[in-house]
């Protein structure tokens, strides 16, 4: 203590002049443009983006979501490859059905890139630093809402494109492809607002990143386990009428049910037998709803925390 | 901006924090617009001379949360320069400042922060001001660098400017070749820095820096005080700095403003602080000639009408004086007389204070400073 006082007391200002050799090139004020607040949430949706992809990070988080990349690709590339080498007729699996059979990839992409995007800044306190600058709440979160759902997109799009080319390449029908591509387009990119939602909503209430992870898988695949047994056995008990309703409480069969309904999808549901379009128009509300909700929630978590 | 130059730019670098006086040119009036208003307008910068504008004013302010009231009616102006908020832990400091940067709405009372409303001009505030928050909030996997870029451009600064605000700002703060590496290796007084770094990247006209001494050993205090000080001074950003050691704020700070229990206990220049509260304590060695050097010391200070006190009942009692200092004359003092008596000063050093203090009368005064100090 002694020691602290002495070598503090008489000589505060030589304490500052002993740094000279860090202000000698002077401080430089800035007076630049300020670009506020659309441009702070711009900029942290790119930054959120790149960050699912491991841009901008250490190369360890680079390896997942590359790899789930090339996952989601690479069976596209194989069809495309098969079907213009055999000269069949078209593409061996629909536009609408790719994401289906690839959910798994894709559950494993939101589980592992959600608690990325926002429990690393709830766990080391970097929200508050968020919230110091010009935006407010909503941009946090519509930030980082966008930059998930930009990234599941992304993900869930190139197959498609890649299918889509690889058809042209074939030379299948133009038309044809350009719906059923379309098509698929926005069936992804309700998935994918529906699958960010639900995985940030979680990650955003478990701040340790592994415990998100297991979250995320658990809601996204128990739900779809649970659904799709129930279905199988309202099925074999002859009761066709529940399959469609039970349907709509996970995630990846709401979209099957959507799709199949009004984007001529075929729909993998125990029987083939999708939603009719009554049943249809509750499985699009209930989608839109529970995006909704997803961000409702994450706007009452975040109103909370505050600095 | 300008029809505040006729009167204050002549003005004499005045007592900043001045406790709440007279209505007719209140806080609220169109003054409180220092230099650089808007990034936008270049070549304003000339405007510094403005010195005796409210940087922050808040007027009966308080802060009630069901079961405690943080803040009760603060009513406080603060002028450029570096102000200290210091404060027992809970007294409200971090409220005050949440409520400033308008996070968090006030109950009732209003505040402005260079001149703008707290509670329509959030984000417009937010963009002029620098936060440093007291407890640790640095991503580990990143580096300085990428950190600083990114929080430089929340702030609303285009690309290139953010990345050579950050490196010229982390140099300023004495980061250097680390600033490369991932924070989680970093100590906590590189941590502390990349916290000060961010708070200044986006070149504010004032920063909020909350506890930024915590966890630091004495040279880290040092330094950062001294780093605090360079803002002022070299960087010309106002601060307001928060602790709960008033000993280390008087140092470092032109201004002190106490607030205990939501309430304003004092705020006043700091030199008011150590004409009343410096202790100083004064141990010698002995002679032949005086045995007993830490009595002649003290006999020979009552001579000259000072009083002097041996910290009784503490570790070494009997050898160490403990005097109040009225000021430089009284270092003055204790060195003539040692210097006439022959004997060797071993120390003479400023007792730290507690926030406790300001309050307390003169004898319990001494004997706390000790206890927190010695």
């Amino acid at each position: 203590m002694a020691a602290e006082q002495s070598v503090r007391s008489p000589q505060t200002p030589a304490t500052a002049s002993g740094d000279t050799r860090i202000h000698n090139i002077g401080y430089r004020s800035y007076d630049g443009p300020r670009l506020g607040r659309s441009y702070a949430r711009l900029s942290l949706y790119s930054q959120s983006l790149r960050g699912s992809y491991g841009l901008g990070r250490s190369v360890k988080s680079k390896v997942l979501p590359m790899l789930l990349f090339v996952v989601m690709c690479v069976p596209a590339a194989i069809m495309v490859a098969v079907s213009v080498a055999t000269k069949a007729g078209d593409l061996p699996v629909d536009y609408t059905r790719y994401a289906i059979i690839m959910q798994a990839v894709i559950s494993l992409y939101v589980a592992s890139q959600a608690p990325q995007s926002v429990s690393r800044d709830l766990r080391f306190k970097t929200v508050p630093l968020y919230f110091s600058r010009p935006i407010e709440t909503s941009d946090y979160v519509r930030a980082k809402y966008a930059a998930l759902a930009s990234a599941l997109f992304i993900l869930t799009a190139s197959p498609l494109l890649v299918l889509y080319i690889g058809a042209l390449l074939a030379e299948l029908d133009f038309a044809d492809q350009t719906k059923g591509f379309a098509q698929g387009l926005v069936s992804v990119a309700l998935l994918s607002l529906l699958f960010a939602g639900i995985g940030l909503v979680i990650a955003s209430v478990t701040p340790r990143r592994g415990f998100g992870i297991a979250a995320v898988i658990a809601v996204l695949t128990i739900s779809y386990g649970a659904v799709s047994t129930l279905q199988a056995i309202a099925d074999v008990q002859g009761s066709g009428g529940s399959i469609a309703w039970i349907g709509l409480f996970s995630p990846v069969t709401l979209i099957d049910g959507v799709q199949s309904a009004f984007l001529g999808a075929s729909s993998t549901f125990p029987g083939g037998v999708g939603p009719s379009n009554a049943e249809g128009v509750v499985y699009v509300l209930f989608s839109l709803g529970l995006i909704a909700a997803c961000y409702g929630l994450l706007m009452r978590r975040y109103k909370k925390v505050g600095l | 901006m300008w029809q505040s130059l006729e009167e204050s730019s002549i003005a004499p670098r005045g007592p900043r924090v001045t406790p709440r006086q007279g209505p007719p040119t209140g806080p609220y009036d169109s003054r409180g617009t220092p230099r650089r208003l808007s990034g936008l307008t270049t070549g304003v910068v000339g405007v510094t001379t403005v010195d005796d504008v409210t940087v922050i004013a808040t007027e009966s302010l308080s802060k009630r949360f069901p079961r405690v009231t943080a803040l009760d009616r603060l009513s406080v102006d603060v002028g450029p320069g570096v102000t200290g908020l210091v404060g027992a832990n809970g007294a409200g400091k971090s409220t005050l400042i949440k409520i400033l940067l308008g996070l968090s709405p006030a109950s009732e009372g209003r505040a402005e922060v260079l001149g703008l409303d707290v509670a329509t001009k959030g984000p417009a505030i937010r963009e002029r001001v620098g936060y440093m928050p007291e407890h640790d909030c640095l991503p580990p996997d990143v580096s300085a660098t990428e950190f600083v870029v990114h929080m430089a451009r929340m702030s609303g600064l285009p690309p290139t400017a953010a990345r050579e605000r950050t490196a010229d700002t982390l140099r300023h703060v004495g980061l250097y070749e680390e600033r490369y590496r991932p924070i989680g290796g970093y100590s906590t007084g590189m941590k502390q820095r990349v916290k000060l770094a961010q708070a200044l990247v986006h070149d504010p006209q004032l920063v909020f820096l909350d506890e930024p001494t915590n966890g630091l050993d004495p040279v880290g205090r040092d330094e950062m005080l001294g780093l605090i000080r360079r803002i002022h001074t070299d960087f010309g950003i106002s601060v307001l700095v928060t602790s709960h050691l008033l000993g280390e704020l008087e140092r470092t700070c032109d201004h002190v403003v106490v607030v205990d229990g939501g309430k304003l206990l004092r705020s006043s220049s700091t030199t008011d602080f150590t004409q009343t509260t410096t202790t100083l304590a004064v141990e010698v060695t002995d002679t032949d000639e005086h045995p007993d050097g830490t009595r002649a010391v003290r006999e020979a200070l009552h001579a000259r009408g000072v009083t002097v006190e041996d910290g009784s009942g503490l570790p070494g009692a009997g050898h160490v004086l403990l005097l109040t200092a009225r000021g430089e004359e009284t270092y003055d003092l204790v060195r003539d007389v040692i210097t006439e008596l022959g004997l060797g000063l071993v120390r003479m050093e400023q007792r730290r204070h507690h926030i406790s203090e300001v309050f307390r009368n003169s004898d319990e005064q001494r004997k706390e400073a000790v206890g927190h100090g010695g």
